[in-house]
């Protein structure tokens, strides 16, 4: 589904990812893992297409296209989400208003009939239920005055509204209270399906306990240096990133 | 990103003007230049009574002496006054008896523009007064409200059926020496709307009126009269596009407005006249005075304005509350573009005493436009216990683009408090590759960007208006980015 080939990419002269290699099939969960500034959010991003990066080498293919010919909002449509890592607030603008613009547009893409206002209220709320986000926040501008936990929750429920074929979860468990982590973990469990697949961009273990991944990468120095199981989450947590330094090094 | 925006900025820059037709409607029209023989053809040929001949010549006269003011944060070339024709009247006389009379050209001219005169329109409530080039050609709905004691016509017809009560408030709130152009209007000015709400009546449709602009180099000068007595309620309704034109036109309107003790009056306006092209050429002079007086004690007077047209708007509608208990709002939304510059705001005169006035501007600047909010909030040492709130926030849209406060607070007794708040601030770049992320493009996203930052305002907005100026703040910024 999605193939990422030598991978180097630069912001403001800087050079972040410096030959990546990553393979995400159908199904598969990825978990990545690494310490601050190694370029794990820059991944994210030209997955889905911020355009302040400048990719120097490498291809990115999604779904057997060069995805990075593929403008954002059309990578949207084609199934690819991000979950931000610091989602930002749109004052005045509806959560219900922009959701919906953004199922119609992703339905017009598709040559779907736009959803009418009530068919719109009635698949948020299915999915209000399926995430279990209150039904307050919905009723808010987007993102505007929620907690970091709340703003996470809402990520997920835009999820499970846009249905996407890949989805990148950005630090999406980071800041949650227990009860908010299995909301998260539940959500990305609800919506599993054999045809989608879902990168996990995490610090901790503990969310791997709810979310089963595949596979575990460690991204170090713009780079992934370690890849293995879910065990591999476990020796991290135990022996921290600096024994990955001292092999890789 | 900073590409990106680049580029839509100048896609946007040359997007057309979606108004920008041209009705070929045969007209009459006065001799070009203006002077006292100019100003007596207009009153002849609007068959006036006398005393209008005395009230224009003064204003003339008075007019002659003055300067046009230069302290607005506007530039243009020099006004050829004698360059201008001051009248111009459709030649076919209309009739007034229904639409099938009417000029079918003209209606197309109105279908065009999406002017509600059809029947579902009707029965969605609305009695239309659509003026067309200095005069009514239309007006719906005169016989419900009539019934009521209601008057709503064109200014011609007012004076010509109800001079009395012209006369009595004619220049009561903007007298003729005001400034330059509200004395420039009272001597020349064609034609225009007047409404009278008797004593205890609420009106019960919104009375809305249709501006247009339509002869080649000719002024439009246009002048309302509002008249809301004790008790009383009305809404009001002023919408105008204009055709699109190389040179420039010169709009200088007066608006007065007077609640008795008790009344209410909302009056609300979408203006999206003529911007000029993106290099600036031609658009629409706006120089408007409006201003309203909540007379006796009690009486409200609200002001709801979308401003995105005019190639320059010089605009602050205003309200003197002189009764006690007075209540004035003024909540305005200002979009410049490519060359535009709009110079806008309010004047709240307090009075009364616990008079309370609110003001609400928010300003959207993108292009090489420049967007000023000026306000002046005075409360006299009488108006004991007074109120103010201001919020001015600027939204600048691209980094060529200029937001400008020049809010005025006088407050001269020590019971009264006039708060003033200002932001500004731009669409970020992580707001809009958030929008792009769900799949909503960029011109999507910035209309519901725009459409959150003026929310405040558009609700005020009656429903039939709110919808339409959502989608002209969208059009009027398609492509346009932070
Ligand atoms: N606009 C920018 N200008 C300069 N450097 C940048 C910019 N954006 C990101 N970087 C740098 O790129 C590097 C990678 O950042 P990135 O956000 O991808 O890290 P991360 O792995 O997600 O870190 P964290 O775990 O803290 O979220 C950092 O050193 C960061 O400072
Ligand atoms: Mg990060």
């Amino acid at each position: 589904m999605l193939s990422i080939k030598n991978l180097k990419v630069s912001i403001e002269d800087k050079l972040i990812l410096k030959g990546l290699n990553l393979e995400v099939k159908e199904g598969e969960i990825h978990a990545i893992m690494g310490p601050n500034g190694t370029g794990k959010s820059t991944l994210a991003w030209v997955i889905a297409g911020r355009n302040d990066f400048t990719v120097e080498q490498g291809e990115v293919t999604y779904m057997g296209k060069n995805l990075l010919d593929i403008p954002p909002e059309a990578r949207s449509k084609e199934g690819i989400f991000l979950g931000f890592q610091y989602p930002v607030e749109i004052p005045g603008v509806s959560m219900t208003n922009f959701m919906r613009t953004a199922i119609n547009e992703k339905r017009k893409h598709l040559d779907l009939k736009p959803l009418s206002g009530a068919e719109f209220l009635k698949l948020m709320e299915e999915k209000k239920k399926l995430v279990k986000i209150q039904s307050k926040l919905t009723d808010r501008s987007v993102n505007e005055g929620f907690s970091g936990g709340e703003k996470k929750k809402n990520e997920i429920f835009q999820m499970a509204l846009l249905e996407p074929k890949l989805a990148i979860l950005d630090e999406t468990d980071s800041g949650l209270d227990i009860d908010a982590l299995k909301v998260v973990a539940n959500g990305v469990n609800m919506l599993r399906r054999k045809d989608n697949a879902t990168i996990i961009i995490t610090h901790y273990q503990r969310l791997l306990d709810y979310i089963i991944p595949d596979f575990v990468h460690v991204l170090f120095d713009g780079m992934i240096v370690k890849s293995g199981g879910k065990e591999l989450a476990f020796e991290l947590e135990e022996k921290g990133y600096e024994w990955i330094k001292n092999k890789s090094e | 990103m900073q590409n990106n925006n680049n580029k839509l900025i100048d896609k946007f820059t040359r997007d057309e003007y979606k108004y920008g037709f041209y009705t070929d409607i045969q007209t009459d029209t006065a001799s070009k230049g203006l002077s006292e023989d100019t100003v007596r053809f207009i009153w002849a040929k609007k068959k006036e009574p006398d005393f209008m001949l005395d009230f224009r010549l003064k204003a003339f006269r008075h007019w002659q002496k003055m300067k046009e003011p230069t302290w607005a944060h506007i530039k243009y070339n020099p006004i050829d006054y004698q360059d201008m024709i001051y009248y111009a009247a459709p030649r076919k006389k209309p009739q007034y008896e229904n639409l099938d009379q009417v000029d079918p050209e003209l209606l197309e001219t109105f279908n065009k523009l999406g002017i509600p005169l059809e029947e579902q329109k009707q029965l969605a409530g609305i009695a239309v007064d659509a003026v067309m080039d200095s005069v009514s050609i239309t007006t719906t709905y005169k016989k419900k409200l009539a019934e009521k004691g209601i008057i709503f016509s064109s200014f011609s017809e007012a004076l010509q059926n109800h001079p009395e009560l012209v006369r009595e408030h004619i220049a009561s709130v903007v007298p003729y020496t005001d400034n330059f152009f509200a004395a420039l209007n009272s001597a020349v000015f064609s034609d225009g709307s007047f409404v009278y709400i008797p004593k205890g009546v609420k009106c019960p449709i919104e009375l809305s009126t249709y501006f247009r602009i339509n002869a080649a180099n000719t002024g439009q000068f246009e002048r309302t009269l509002i008249v809301a007595g004790e008790d009383s309620y009305v809404s009001y309704l002023e919408g105008c596009t204009a055709p699109m034109r190389s040179e420039n036109q010169l709009h200088a309107a007066v608006v007065e407005i007077i609640a008795q003790k008790n009344a209410e009056v909302k009056y609300s306006t979408v203006q999206n006249w003529w911007p000029g092209d993106k290099k600036g050429k031609g658009g629409v002079f706006n120089f408007v005075t409006k201003r309203g007086i909540c007379k006796g004690d009690n009486a409200k007077i609200s002001w709801t304005q979308v401003e995105t047209g005019s190639a320059i708007t010089w605009k602050y509608p205003s309200l003197i509350l002189k009764g006690n208990n007075t209540t004035g709002e003024f909540f305005s939304v200002a979009v410049t573009n490519n060359m535009q510059q709009a110079d806008t705001g309010t004047k709240m005169i307090h009075l009364g005493k616990n008079s309370r006035s609110t003001i609400i501007s928010k300003g959207i600047s993108a292009g090489n436009s420049n967007n000023s909010y000026r306000g002046l909030v005075k409360m006299s040492k009488e108006a004991a216990n007074s109120r103010n709130f201001s919020q001015c926030d600027s939204l600048l849209l691209g980094n060529r683009s200029g937001a400008h406060t020049f809010p005025y607070i006088d407050v001269q007794n020590k019971s009264s408090v006039a708060e003033h708040e200002a932001t500004t601030s731009k669409i970020s770049e992580d707001q809009l590759f958030y929008c792009l992320q769900r799949g909503i493009d960029m011109e999507n996203a910035i209309g519901l960007i725009v459409n959150g930052y003026a929310k405040d305002v558009l609700n005020k907005l009656p429903m039939e208006f709110a919808v339409e100026a959502q989608n002209l703040l969208s059009v009027s910024l398609e492509g346009s980015v932070g």
